[in-house]
C-alpha cells in the first residue's frame, strides 16, 4: 500500500483536531456511557481472546452534522477476521459511525469529525480516501447496483483500480460471485442487466462487487432491512463464511440477526456507544442497564 | 370522450347534491366544462390547421418537384427552379457544429453545478444560465454581427487556420460571416437548455449510486463519469435533442451571421444558408406563386424535422425520469 | 504502472477533469455577463429621448426614433395576449381539472407539438391565414402569429400551477357542497393565481423578442400604422433591419432597441423568479 498521502478530498469544516476535543463537559459523557471498550477492558475476561488481533481502533470520536453532534466520544477496537455488529434503536448513530470508518461521511456537506480512527495502525484521516475505500468496502441498506450488466457491476472496482488483464478480471469476477454465493444463480446471464435480479440477489451482487477488490474490511449498513427472511438467511450464512478472510462490520436493527451472525456486538444509544463486548455477553449478561433493557425488549 | 366525462361529472354532482334545492347551482358545471373543453379543442384545431395550411400552400411546389425538391441543388427564383438541399446542408452543418461545441461544455457545466458547487451557488449560477435562454434571438444576432464576427475574423479563424488549416474544414478565405460563426452563436444559444436540463437529470440520480462507486474506491470524477453520467444518459440525450431542435429552427441569429449564400462547401469558413434563414430573407419578396409555395414547403420540411427531434427529446427525458423513479 | 503510481495518476485525472467542469460553468456565466455588460454599455449610450418619441428619419438622415415600433410592438403583443392567454388559460384548466381522458392526452400531445414548432413556421401559418388571403401585411397577422406561439406555453404553465394546488383544498370545497366550477373559480384558481400570472408574464416576455414570425406578417412600416389592418413596425424587426443596414446611426438605434428589449425581458424574468420563489410550492423547477 502506498504510504500516507495528503488528503485533498473535500472535507468541509475546520482542520481536524488530532485529539478528542471535549466539546461536551466530560461529566455528561461519563454519566451516560462509560467507554467500555479497549481503553478500560474488564479485567477478569479480556475482550479479545487468544489469536484475535485488532483491525480498527477508534479513539475519542465525535461527529457533527453542521451544528448537531451525532456521535459522542466513541472508542472501541474492532477485531480482525470476525463479525462485529452494531445494534441500537433508529437514529442512535450506528450507521453514522459505520460511515466514518471508510470516510463515506466525507460526502455529506457540513460533516465534521474529531478524534482518531486507525486501520492497522494507520490513521484513516491521513490515508488517501480513495485508497482507504478500496481497503474498506461497503454495502448499503438499499441495494444499489449500477445500471450495467452483472459482470460489469462486479468488475467495476477492478477496472477503476486498473492493472488487471481481461482474463484476470473475469477470474476475479467469478471468484467474487462465488464468495457472495451468487455464482450459480447468475453464471448463465452474466451479461444481462443487473436490474433483472431479485432484491436479495441484487444485495448479494453488491456484496460481490465490494468483495471483488479484496477489501480487508467489509462494512454493511443494514444490508437485509429490505429483504425477505429467505434472502436474509442467505446473506447471513454468507457473512459467516466471509469472516475467515475478511473483517466484517454490520449495522443492524434486528437483534436476532446480531445474535446469529456476530462475534462481537456494540450497543449504541443517542449517539453514544453504551457497551461493546462479546456477543454472548451482550445478550446474556450485559454490564449496563440500558443494554439489558434494549436486548430484552424493555426499551421504549 | 368529452361527453362521457361530462356525464360522469353530472352524476357525481347529482349524487352529492341530493338535496334538490342545490340542483340549480350545479347547473354551472356542464357550461364550465364545455367552455374549457372548447378551449382545449381549439388548441388541437389550431395545430391541425397549421399542418393543413403548410400542406395546402405547398401543393404547387410539391406537384412541381415531388420528392426531388429535397435533393435539388439549385435555387434560382428567376428560372423558377427550387431545391432544398443547400439549405438542409447549411442547417444540419451549423446545428451539428453547435452541438459539438455546446454538448461537452454544457454537460461539463452541468456536472459542476450538480456535483461540485454548493447548492446555493449552483442555484444562482443556474438562474444566470437560464437567463441566457430568455435573451431574444435577434439580440444574439445583433451581438453576433457586431461582436462575434470581428472576434471570429481577428482571433478564432487565424488560430484555427494555423492549427487545423491542413484539414478541409478550415480552408479558404474567411469573411467573418460563415457556418463557423453561425455554429458558435447557435452553441451559445442552446447551452442554457443543455445545462439546465442536464443538471436536473444529474441531480435526480440517486445518492446511493454515487456512494456505491465511491465505496469501491472510485475518485469523485470516476464515480461521476462512469456511474452518474451513464445513469442519467437518457435525460442528458434528451436535453441535447432539445437543444438540437432549437438550433435547427433558429432563425434570426443565424440569418444575421451565416452570410446567406446558396452553396455547399466543406470548409466551415464558407458562408452558407439555412432553411429558416432563406424563409426569413426571401418570403416577403417572393414574387411568383411557385416561389412562395417552395418557401412554404421548406417550412414544412423544417416543421417535420423539428417535430421528430422534439418528440425524441421528450420520450428520452420521460424515460430517463421513469428509470430514475424506478431504481 | 505501480499501484501507487496509478493512484497518483487517477487523482490527477480527477483534479483536472473536475477543474475543467468548473471552467465550463465559469465560461458560460461569463458569456452571460459579457452579453449583459456589452448591451448595457452600448445600449444605454445609444439611448436618448427621441428614441421613444420620434419616427424613423428617411435613410441617410441622422436622428429619429422608434416611437412607431414601440407602439406597434405594444399593439401586436396586445392582440397576442388577447388570443393566447384566454385560450391557453382555459385549455390549461381543462388539462388540469378535467384532463384524464384520451382527448386530454391528445390535447397535451399537440400542445407539446405546437410548442416545438419553430417560430418562423408559425409565421408562415399566420401568413397563409391572413396575408395570403387579404393580400397585404397587417398588425393583426403579426398578433395572431405571436398569439399562437403563446398558447402552448400558457396551457402548460397554467396546468402545472393548478396541479400544484393541494387536493385537500379541492376536497374541502367540494365537501361543503360547492359545485366544481365554483370550487375552481373561488378556491383553486385563486390559490394558483400568482403562478399563473407569472407564467403569463414570462410568456409575454418571450414572444416580445420574437422576430421571425413578424417578418412577413406585421412586416414593417416607416410611419404610424393606424388600426390593425396595416403593416406595422415592431422593435425586434427594427433591430434586425437596422443591424444589417450600412449606417452607423442606425446601428446605434439597433443597440438602443436591443437594450430596451433586453431590459424588458430581464426585468420580467427576474421578478417572476422572486414571485414564484415567494408564493411557494409550484416554484420547484
Amino acid at each position: 500500500m502506498p504510504m500516507p498521502m495528503e488528503s485533498r478530498e473535500r472535507v468541509p469544516g475546520p482542520p481536524r483536531a488530532r485529539v478528542a476535543v471535549p466539546d461536551v463537559p466530560p461529566g455528561i459523557v461519563d454519566n451516560v456511557a462509560v467507554p467500555t471498550s479497549s481503553l478500560a477492558e474488564p479485567a477478569e475476561q479480556p475482550l479479545f481472546g487468544p489469536g484475535v488481533t485488532e483491525k480498527i481502533r477508534v479513539s475519542g470520536l465525535d461527529f457533527y452534522y453542521g451544528a448537531t453532534q451525532a456521535l459522542w466520544n466513541i472508542s472501541m477496537r474492532i477485531p480482525a477476521r470476525h463479525v462485529t455488529a452494531f445494534i441500537g434503536p433508529s437514529g442512535c448513530g450506528k450507521s453514522t459511525f459505520l460511515r466514518t470508518l471508510n470516510r463515506m461521511c466525507d460526502t455529506v456537506k457540513g460533516a465534521r469529525v474529531h478524534g482518531e480512527i486507525h486501520l492497522d495502525g494507520e490513521d484513516v484521516f491521513e490515508l488517501d480516501v480513495v485508497a482507504l475505500r478500496r481497503r474498506v468496502g461497503m454495502v448499503f441498506q438499499r441495494s444499489n447496483p449500477f445500471p450495467k450488466s452483472i459482470f460489469e457491476n462486479v468488475a467495476y472496482g477492478l477496472r477503476v483500480n486498473g492493472g488487471l488483464s481481461r482474463a484476470a478480471i473475469a477470474e476475479q469476477v467469478e471468484r467474487s460471485l462465488q464468495r457472495a454465493a451468487l455464482w450459480d444463480e447468475v453464471k448463465h446471464k452474466l451479461h444481462q442487466s443487473a436490474s433483472g435480479l431479485s432484491g436479495g440477489q441484487q444485495q448479494r451482487l453488491c456484496i460481490a462487487r465490494a468483495l471483488a477488490v479484496d477489501p480487508e474490511v467489509l462494512l454493511l449498513d443494514e444490508p437485509c432491512s429490505a429483504l425477505d427472511p429467505i434472502a436474509t438467511a442467505k446473506i447471513e450464512e454468507l457473512l459467516l463464511g466471509l469472516a475467515d478472510s475478511c473483517t466484517i462490520v454490520i449495522v443492524t436493527h434486528n437483534m436476532q440477526q446480531a445474535a446469529r451472525v456476530s462475534d462481537y456486538t456494540g450497543f449504541f444509544l443517542l449517539g453514544k456507544l453504551i457497551e461493546f463486548d462479546r456477543t454472548e455477553r451482550i445478550f446474556q449478561n450485559p454490564a449496563r442497564k440500558e443494554t439489558e433493557d434494549y436486548v430484552t425488549g424493555r426499551f421504549g | 370522450m368529452a361527453v362521457s366525462a361530462e356525464e360522469r361529472t353530472t352524476t357525481r354532482a347529482s349524487r352529492r347534491g341530493a338535496r334538490v334545492s342545490l340542483r340549480r347551482l350545479m347547473g354551472g358545471d356542464p357550461v364550465a366544462q364545455a367552455i374549457v373543453t372548447g378551449a382545449a379543442g381549439l388548441v388541437l384545431f389550431l395545430t391541425l390547421l397549421l399542418v393543413y395550411e403548410l400542406w395546402r400552400n405547398s401543393a404547387l411546389s410539391r406537384a412541381q418537384f415531388g420528392l426531388g425538391f429535397l435533393a435539388g441543388r439549385t435555387w434560382d427564383p428567376n428560372a423558377d427552379t427550387f431545391g432544398a438541399l443547400p439549405f438542409a446542408f447549411g442547417t444540419l452543418v451549423t446545428s451539428a457544429l453547435a452541438l459539438v461545441i455546446a454538448v461537452p461544455t454544457g454537460v461539463g457545466a452541468a456536472i459542476f453545478l450538480s456535483e461540485l458547487a454548493p447548492p446555493r451557488i449552483s442555484g444562482a449560477l443556474t438562474f444566470c444560465i437560464e437567463l441566457l435562454a430568455a435573451v431574444p434571438s435577434v439580440i444574439y444576432g445583433l451581438l453576433g454581427v457586431f461582436v462575434g464576427v470581428p472576434i471570429m475574423r481577428t482571433v478564432v479563424a487565424p488560430v484555427l487556420k494555423a492549427t487545423l488549416g491542413w484539414t478541409p474544414l478550415f480552408t479558404g478565405p474567411f469573411y467573418g460571416v460563415s457556418m463557423l460563426t453561425a455554429g458558435m452563436v447557435l452553441a451559445i444559444m442552446i447551452l442554457p437548455f443543455i445545462v439546465s436540463v442536464s443538471r436536473q437529470v444529474l441531480m435526480a440520480v440517486p445518492r446511493d449510486q454515487r456512494e456505491g462507486a465511491l465505496a469501491l474506491g472510485a475518485t469523485k470524477w470516476e464515480s461521476t463519469w462512469q456511474v452518474v453520467l451513464p445513469y442519467a444518459r437518457r435525460g442528458i440525450a434528451g436535453s441535447i435533442f432539445l437543444g438540437l431542435a432549437r438550433s435547427l429552427g433558429e432563425t434570426m441569429a443565424v440569418t444575421m451571421v451565416i452570410g446567406n449564400t446558396v452553396q455547399m462547401k466543406a470548409s466551415l469558413f464558407a458562408p452558407a444558408y439555412t432553411i429558416a434563414a432563406v424563409i426569413a430573407n426571401e418570403f416577403s419578396e417572393a414574387t411568383s406563386d411557385l416561389y412562395v409555395s417552395s418557401l412554404i414547403e421548406l417550412g414544412l420540411v423544417l416543421f417535420a424535422i423539428t417535430i421528430v427531434i422534439n418528440g425524441l427529446a421528450r420520450i428520452m427525458i420521460a424515460r430517463g425520469a421513469r428509470a430514475t423513479a424506478v431504481a | 504502472m505501480t499501484p501507487a503510481g496509478r493512484l497518483t495518476y487517477r487523482r490527477a485525472v480527477n483534479r483536472v477533469m473536475l477543474t475543467l467542469t468548473g471552467v465550463c460553468a465559469a465560461g458560460i456565466v461569463s458569456i452571460l455577463l459579457f452579453i449583459l455588460g456589452y448591451l448595457l454599455v452600448n445600449g444605454a449610450r445609444s439611448l436618448n429621448w427621441s428614441f421613444f418619441t420620434e419616427l424613423p428619419k428617411p435613410v441617410g438622415e441622422l436622428g429619429g426614433g422608434m416611437a412607431n415600433a414601440i407602439i406597434g410592438s405594444g399593439k401586436v403583443l396586445a392582440i397576442a395576449t388577447a388570443i393566447g392567454v384566454p385560450v391557453g388559460f382555459l385549455g390549461g384548466v381543462y388539462l388540469s381539472e378535467y384532463g384524464s381522458t384520451t382527448f386530454a392526452f391528445l390535447v397535451r400531445y399537440t400542445t407539446d407539438l405546437l410548442n416545438g414548432v419553430p417560430s418562423i413556421v408559425v409565421g408562415i401559418f399566420a401568413f397563409s391565414l391572413f396575408v395570403l388571403r387579404a393580400k397585404h401585411f397587417s398588425t393583426l397577422a403579426g398578433g395572431v402569429a405571436l398569439g399562437v406561439m403563446m398558447i402552448p406555453i400558457a396551457v402548460r404553465s397554467t396546468e402545472e400551477f393548478l396541479r400544484a394546488v393541494p387536493t385537500g383544498l379541492r376536497e374541502a370545497a367540494l365537501a361543503l357542497g360547492t359545485p366544481k366550477w365554483r370550487m375552481l373559480a373561488t378556491v383553486v384558481i385563486p390559490a394558483a393565481r400568482d403562478g399563473i400570472i407569472t407564467g403569463i408574464m414570462l410568456n409575454l416576455a418571450r414572444v416580445a423578442g420574437e422576430t421571425a414570425p413578424l417578418l412577413f406578417t406585421a412586416f414593417g412600416n416607416t410611419s404610424w400604422s393606424p388600426g390593425l389592418n396595416h403593416p406595422t413596425a415592431t422593435l425586434p424587426v427594427m433591430i434586425y433591419t437596422y443591424a444589417l443596414s450600412p449606417y452607423d446611426d442606425l446601428h446605434r438605434q439597433a443597440w438602443a432597441a436591443g437594450f430596451v428589449l433586453l431590459m424588458l425581458v430581464l426585468t420580467v424574468n427576474v421578478s417572476a423568479r422572486f414571485i414564484v420563489a415567494r408564493s411557494g410550492p409550484a416554484g420547484g423547477r
